[in-house]
């Protein structure tokens, strides 16, 4: 019979262990899956982790684009997670990033081709209005009419995703495209691009401002009253609502935050990497953010090393589909399990397992 | 005689090994924006490539990426590809536009192919199949096979590509069958079976005893199977989906195109083209004539595909009014290439808007 | 435009069949979140369930084992979810999530091979008398089994938590955990229990895309649908009987838009696409408004991770 038994205190050494305990053991299994799947686990394994950082032929492109692919999961994240602290589950991110993106689209393109170093900056609050404007009605539903917001904001994840559609097709389609769907790309637009902070690597304002919010939020959550009431409410919203903290104020607050920092990403992905409002323009960073919170125990110094790890697998796993032929999937199922192995031991954070007689 | 044994071996080993090094003159990669296991879009470019390692065996290397999105990913693999030491990229869906340019300016010795677009560089090429020939033939077919005067037609998103694969259908059908009506579903995805099945089904309950389809799955064609009415392969042949429902099918065949390309890599004589071709050269294939057909419609069809094909005819041939009534094409009057790329408008007969 | 060529009973009868694959999955989804346990990974579960169903009935060559293996890929999965939430206590939200990502990708590995087969069909039973009147015979009675199954199974459903002893121990362990365990019930083993019928209950959902109604393997093919149906466990409030409601609101808006379109309503495509989903949201609003989350049939241990008191 196995017995949990609370550790008196929660020990730092396995809690800094488990991230990496969970790595290796999905290394492991990830590995046991690709030999089923006919390649070699170490070259697999290799090509996913180590090339992108290392190998002289790629690592030089890959390492910045790691940083790419990870900015926006970062933002997401941290947003995310304070609202998860909270048990407020916004699962509708992508539906934010989209309307984010469509909102600072939509100004960008709007005053095209006037040039102002206005531009840039008013995009920015655009993408963060159109991201808190979306998020907003989860918001205002669970507070006045209870309704649940996991739902609500799932749900409008598909709205929005036909309003991107109908955006490309219509409403911000660009005239000049021959008719084909897509807007115009704001990357080449010079006043509202997204631009190259270190040239030729690719990497763009979205991760500067990423890290920067890594800092500013650690700040929030540890040192500042805010985070201080979002843990407590999660911990206890008795003792929450004894201390003063008005729980509808912290639902609208923590899904503001998130919509908005999901706005934001969905801003700078559109203005830098992706370039236009298509049909396809999410990828599902919303989804995978929420990933990302988990796995960096939703605080952000974890969130930014998640962040990483992840798009290390993303761009690691594009490599071995041309180099091995591996499918897509395969990289899939290797973050999923990498969740399943990070949850399971989670438990050990907080309890010692003991084997006891019945 | 001991050193002659040795300098053979040494010699055979050598060339052995530099036939091993020298194994791929053309490294070759193939970005979909789908699973090849979709039977439709990615499934043909899937064929093409499989036909271009048959081709050229030892000599060409072919590797692919599946389901890569369009937009930032699209480009990092692209630029994978081309730091490991690929020579030839084919980008297989309009939105790699973009990325593709981005790409090809970095490295101008690999040479690109994409697949529907209109931007170019000299390392870049495009190429098209003009499927709207292939409407047209199979538009005769269902103009004169429905019974029900209803044709169904799937229509993915609202782009010139699906209209003018509309209109084609529709101006043959019309003119095989003056009472013909065409009712149009838009279901706003390339690819979701379920909804192509709904889609499907939906068009059956209102009457249409023939559909069409312009999206990627065999799904609506599986549906006509089960309900017993009539449609076409999409894509790829479909047969084996609906073996007594589909009367014929229109097949993109980029084999010949991706042989001669790749071919044209390894002379040296590849240049920056513009491809669009229908039915002559076979890019826009048609699939087998159901025997359900009648002799003298088989026929028919057969005949309007030569004409076509030998430039006697042309799909869009006037007198022609768009849809609000306007005259476009005035008697024996042809659709040029610049319209046909951007067209928004249904022709005259047809109901219902386009959605915006 | 022309409305009366839309046909009530060929709509009807249309979108029963449309509802079927979410009113499957959220039964089961239903009698999870009422033994307290929220489970995410339901489309996750779907997806395993269309896959392994297509396998299995392709390679025995019978639609009806390819329904059972597709019910036990589900149920196998979710025993997966069940463990890591159950007994290693992890968080449910991203399990579940987990679960989604976990399952969608391995069912795309699974079904690698398997794309482009025509699976064997599944016959529709023929009922004698009753498919037979006028109207409610084509609108009701002539439909494949499955679908029957799903309506069966919500009348069951619902007798079991209102007159069995099972049943009403799995609502007092989602109630209230620690009183349940105190009251000597053993929670996790029958959390780990419902967990599985629910992932079952998906798997079937699934295979019932693959097998009847597409019927193919696609990867993907789930499209969303068991979000669908965790939203329709919240919209009927955990009451059986209000789900065919939520199943038949969402299949009936989807179908209908189609249909709409193919008579020629001028409608925005995009507009009449979102239908679905903002009605959907609109009656989770007036469920949900005026009582407390849900209202006062929330189970109250809804997402609580279990801990025994040492």
């Amino acid at each position: 019979m196995i017995k949990l038994v609370p550790r008196t205190k929660q020990s730092p050494l396995i809690s800094a262990i488990i991230p990496i305990l969970a790595v290796g053991l999905t290394m492991f299994f990830g590995g046991i899956l690709f030999w089923m799947l006919g390649k070699d686990p170490f070259e697999t394994i290799r090509m996913i982790f180590w090339d992108p950082l290392m190998n002289e032929t790629f690592a030089d492109y890959a390492r910045p684009q790691i940083l790419v692919k990870a900015a926006p999961l970062i933002l997401i994240a941290i947003g995310l997670s304070f609202g998860f602290r909270a048990n407020i589950w916004n699962i509708g991110a992508e539906g934010q990033f989209i309307m984010g993106a469509i909102f600072s689209g939509a100004l960008g393109l709007a005053v095209y081709p006037q040039e102002s170093l206005l531009l840039f900056p008013l995009m920015v609050a655009f993408g963060i209005i159109g991201g808190v404007f979306w998020a907003s009605i989860p918001a205002l539903l669970r507070t006045y009419f209870n309704t649940n917001e996991i739902l609500v904001s799932l749900m409008l994840v598909y709205v929005a995703e036909q309003i991107l559609a109908a955006a490309s097709i219509g409403f911000l389609r660009n005239p000049e495209g021959a008719g084909f769907p897509g807007s115009r790309n704001l990357s080449q637009y010079p006043s509202a691009a997204n631009l190259e902070i270190i040239s030729g690597s690719g990497i763009h304002w979205g991760v500067a401002t990423a890290f920067v919010s890594v800092i500013f939020f650690y700040i929030l959550l540890y040192k500042h009253k805010f985070g201080f009431q979002v843990s407590l409410s999660g911990m206890s919203p008795k003792a929450a609502r004894l201390s003063g903290v008005n729980p509808r104020f912290l639902v609208i607050l923590c899904l503001a935050l998130s919509g908005g920092l999901a706005g934001l990403a969905g801003m700078f992905e559109l203005t830098g990497p992706a370039g236009q409002i298509t049909i396809d323009f999410n990828v599902g960073y919303g989804f995978t953010a929420i990933i990302v919170a988990f796995l960096g125990r939703l605080n952000p110094i974890g969130i930014l090393f998640s962040g990483i790890l992840m798009a290390l697998t993303y761009v690691g796993g594009e490599l071995t589909q041309f180099m091995l032929n591996l499918p897509a999937a395969a990289i899939q199922v290797f973050q999923g399990m990498l969740l399943f192995f990070l949850l399971s031991m989670d438990l050990l954070v907080n309890y010692k397992i003991k084997l006891a007689r019945f | 005689m001991k050193k002659i044994i040795n300098f053979f071996l040494t010699l055979s080993g050598i060339l052995l090994l530099g036939s091993g090094l020298f194994a791929a003159d053309l490294k070759v990669g193939f970005v979909y924006v789908g699973p090849p296991g979709d039977f439709g879009w990615t499934y043909q470019h899937d064929q093409g490539r499989k036909a271009v390692e048959k081709a050229f065996g030892d000599r060409v290397e072919t590797t692919f990426a599946e389901n890569v999105p369009e937009g930032a990913d699209a480009e990092r693999v692209m630029t994978q590809m081309a730091l490991s030491g690929h020579d030839m990229i084919f980008a297989t869906s309009f939105g790699y536009m973009d990325p593709v340019m981005n790409v090809a300016a970095k490295f101008p010795n690999v040479k690109f192919e994409h697949a529907t677009g209109y931007k170019r560089a000299d390392n870049v090429s495009t190429y098209s199949a003009r499927f709207y020939e292939g409407r047209s033939v199979i538009g005769h077919i269902a103009g004169k096979m429905t019974k029900s005067n209803v044709v169904g037609y799937i229509a993915s998103f609202p782009i010139p590509e699906v209209v003018r694969g509309i209109n084609a259908a529709y101006l043959a059908a019309k003119a095989a069958n003056p009472n013909v009506k065409f009712k149009i579903v838009w279901v706003f995805t390339w690819f979701d079976p379920a909804k192509e099945a709904d889609a499907a089904n939906a068009l059956i309950d209102q009457g249409a005893d023939v559909l069409m389809a312009h999206t990627d799955s065999p799904s609506p064609l599986t549906v006509a199977e089960e309900r017993g009415v009539f449609a076409f392969g999409q894509a790829s042949d479909m047969l084996q989906f609906g073996p007594n429902a589909r009367l014929g099918s229109i097949i993109d065949d980029w084999d010949p195109y991706y042989i001669a390309r790749v071919q044209a890599a390894l002379d040296g004589t590849w240049e920056s083209t513009d491809t669009w071709d229908g039915l002559a050269p076979g890019m826009a294939a048609l699939g087998g004539f159901h025997e359900k057909i009648p002799m003298d419609v088989r026929a028919e069809a057969m005949n309007l595909a030569i004409a076509i094909a030998g430039g006697r005819t042309h799909s869009f041939t006037g007198p022609i009014n768009r849809q609000d009534g306007s005259a476009w094409l005035a008697e024996g009057e042809t659709a040029d290439d610049g319209t046909l790329l951007g067209m928004n408008f249904y022709v005259e007969g047809i109901e219902g808007d386009i959605p915006q | 435009m022309d409305f009366s060529s839309i046909d009530p009973v060929i709509l009807i009868a249309s979108l029963i069949v449309a509802s079927t694959p979410i009113l499957l999955a959220a039964t089961g989804e239903l009698i999870v979140e009422k033994s307290g346990v929220l489970n995410l990974g339901v489309e996750g579960m779907m997806i395993i369930g269309a896959i392994s169903g297509f396998i299995v009935c392709v390679e025995l060559n019978s639609p009806l084992l390819g329904l059972i293996g597709a019910a036990l890929g589900g149920g196998l999965l979710s025993i997966v979810f069940g463990i890591v939430t159950q007994v290693l206590r992890a968080n449910q939200v991203a399990s579940g999530l987990a679960l989604t990502m976990f399952g969608l990708g391995l069912a795309s590995l699974l079904g690698h091979s398997y794309t482009g087969i025509k699976p064997p069909y599944l016959s529709t039973p023929d009922i004698p008398f009753f498919s037979e009147i006028p109207i409610l015979g084509k609108m009701l009675f002539q439909h494949d089994f499955v679908v029957y199954f799903s309506i069966i199974s919500v009348c069951l459903v619902w007798y079991f938590f209102r007159a069995t002893r099972f049943g009403l121990i799995i609502k007092a362990i989602g109630e209230n955990q620690d009183s349940a365990h105190a009251l000597g019930y053993n929670v996790i083993a029958t959390r780990i229990l419902t967990i599985f019928i629910g992932g079952c209950f998906a798997g079937l959902a699934g295979g019932y895309l693959s097998l009847v109604r597409v019927p193919q393997w696609t990867e993907g093919m789930t499209a969303g649908a068991g979000w669908i149906a965790l939203a329709l466990v919240v919209f009927s409030s955990w009451k059986p009987l209000r789900l065919f409601v939520g199943a038949y609101i969402f299949g009936g808006f989807t179908i209908l838009q189609l249909n709409l379109q193919a008579i020629g309503i001028e409608l925005s495509v995009a507009l009449l696409s979102m239908t679905p989903y903002i009605v959907t949201i609109i009656a989770l609003v007036i469920i949900s408004s005026g009582k407390k989350q849900g209202g006062s049939s929330t189970p109250g241990s809804l997402g609580k991770v279990f801990m025994e008191a040492q």
